[in-house]
């Protein structure tokens, strides 16, 4: 099985603290091996680039560039949608751009920092788990079942777009859609969950601007609840922690500001899978969860 | 230059005769409405390559006018008046005027790459959309908006330390913004939010049992832990300086 680095970027270690407490817990159940990133920074989330984009390449570069000079890795895991796509972001402006790779280098050497040389790759947590495990190798570790609770699987943008910078999806059989994701369908629905029909599996939450332009997050946000809600389902899934906040933060908002009651439960995928596994909810943190998922997943069963 | 945006035609210029008989045939109203010409003289040619100098802009001159980005975009979902494919055609144009009309909605780009991902010219107009509102910033039309402010909090924070904190984000954002925090958190939904992160509605309705069943204990700590001693990245110093150089020589030439 292959190591893969461990990046669990800033939001993970504050407001998305429940995503990485539940995925530590996943990975160590599943017998996975993965060694938390030294010493990394900041990937520039969506707000670095907006002041210089160079800034944010060369964030994202150098936790690359650790993994491989400092460690001896050849792939970085991130959980995180932002980090995820910031890294791949990376990877991709240096293979195009013989300029931008040279700049690169050139602040790397002024900082004393490991060079980044191109011979790292990213993953993103799904990917890594379908990799070394895929459906078959989640549903022979079962040890709890999802019970036929209905998920929406929510992807957001950062995990598909723009589809440049992903050069491995779309790659037929067994690769990611960048146009139709469906690793979290796949996992979750081994895990025994009935996946609904949901449209907007890549649609924005407005996490750029959740608190800078509320109104519009709010928006967008309502339109993913009612949406899921109207599918049937009564969880859903996500895999980044700013579209997971979000959904949190913008249901209470909806409410309060607004008036719109959705009941639709917003959980992590790792924290389903987790159950699946027979981990605990302390386990994989659901009480931290804004989205009081508690009183369904025992109602079906689950907890 | 010709013109044949809808949003450009000035209503002054739209001509509807009330009564016209066309060799003997009635063609009265709707039919007869003439538009005429208007000449747009005080365009810049050179504002393509303004835009194209800015982060994001780079590609605004490869545009063929296709219109996947207006009809992939989120914002134009919400609002009829975001418009990414118009906006790019002005700028390509050289029309500032036009740009400056919409000021106070071109910053609401969610980037959410929907355009840039279906984008057949590589325009990576998410891009051309930032680089628009830095320079309507830039040239006084606008204020510094929210959303400049938040990217500024946060990435002063990562040259500062490598590594943001999310709570210290927040509250600087809402500090320089004027938003009166405390006032969010007793009446606005901030309060509520927080409350149910700790489930304290259980607590005010008796069920005391359920609320320790759901008592977070390690992320509060965790995060209170953050919030006292900044999360930053060992080794950082350096980076952090040469980044900041780096900043300050692309900015001033």
């Amino acid at each position: 099985m292959a190591k893969v680095a461990y990046y669990p970027g800033c939001a993970l270690e504050g407001s998305g603290g429940p995503y990485d407490r539940s995925t530590r817990a996943l990975v160590d159940e599943l017998g996975l091996e993965m060694h938390d990133l030294n010493d990394w920074n900041c990937c520039g989330a969506m707000e670095v680039k907006n002041v210089h984009p160079m800034l944010q390449t060369y964030m994202s570069a150098r936790n690359l560039a650790i993994a491989s000079e400092k460690m001896g890795f050849d792939t970085v895991m991130a959980p995180c949608n932002g980090c995820y796509h910031n890294l791949k972001k990376a990877e991709y402006e240096c293979a195009t751009s013989a300029e931008t790779m040279q700049t690169v280098q050139d602040l790397a050497h002024k900082a004393d920092d490991p060079v980044y040389k191109g011979d790292v790759r990213t993953v993103h947590l799904l990917e890594w788990l379908m990799e070394e495990l895929g459906p078959e190798g989640i549903k022979a570790r079962l040890k709890n079942s999802l019970r036929g609770v209905k998920i929406a699987n929510y992807y957001g943008c950062m995990y598909t777009r723009p589809r440049q910078i992903f050069p491995e999806k779309d790659q037929g059989p067994g690769s990611e859609s960048s146009y139709k994701p469906h690793f979290m369908d796949d996992l979750l629905a081994a895990a025994g969950a009935v996946n609904v029909d949901y449209p907007l599996k890549t649609a924005c939450c407005g996490g750029a601007h959740t608190l800078s332009d509320s109104d519009t997050s709010t928006q967008l946000v309502l339109n993913l609840l009612q949406a899921a809600e109207d599918c049937g389902a009564e969880v859903i899934a996500t895999e980044c922690p700013t579209c997971h906040s979000g959904l949190e933060m913008h249901q209470v908002r909806a409410e309060t500001k607004f008036g719109i009651k959705t009941k639709v439960k917003v959980l992590y995928f790792t924290q389903l899978l987790g159950l699946a596994l027979g981990l605990s909810a302390r386990k994989v943190a659901i009480h931290e969860n804004v989205s009081d998922s508690l009183d369904l997943l025992a109602e079906k069963g689950i907890i | 230059m010709p013109i044949h945006e809808k949003s450009l035609i000035d209503p002054k210029q739209v001509l509807t005769a009330e009564k016209l008989v066309v060799e003997g045939i009635d063609v009265s109203g709707h039919w007869n409405t003439m538009i005429l010409p208007r000449t747009v003289a005080d365009y810049d040619p050179e504002f393509a390559r303004t835009i194209g100098a800015l982060p994001g802009g780079e590609n605004v001159h490869r545009c063929w006018q296709c219109g996947s980005c207006t009809n992939s975009c989120t914002m134009y979902a919400i609002n009829t008046d975001f418009n990414p494919r118009y906006w790019i055609y002005c700028t390509n144009l050289g029309l500032q005027s036009e740009i400056v009309k919409d000021k106070d909605i071109i910053w609401q780009c969610v980037s959410c790459n929907k355009c840039t991902s279906i984008c057949p010219k590589d325009v990576r107009p998410e891009g051309v959309m930032k680089a628009l509102a830095h320079w309507l910033e830039m040239e006084g039309h606008t204020p510094k908006s929210n959303s400049s402010v938040f990217d500024e909090e946060f990435t002063r924070q990562c040259i500062e330390r490598g590594r943001i904190e999310d709570t210290e984000v927040m509250f600087n954002f809402f500090r320089k913004t004027g938003v009166d925090i405390v006032e969010l958190v007793k009446k606005g939904w901030l309060g509520i939010f927080m409350a149910r992160m700790g489930n304290l509605g259980l607590l005010r309705e008796g069920r005391i049992g359920k609320f320790l069943a759901r008592l977070p204990i390690v992320g509060p700590l965790k995060m209170g832990w953050m919030m006292l001693f900044k999360p930053r990245t060992r080794g950082w110093a350096k980076t952090g300086a040469v980044l900041q150089a780096y900043l300050k020589e692309q900015k001033h030439g």
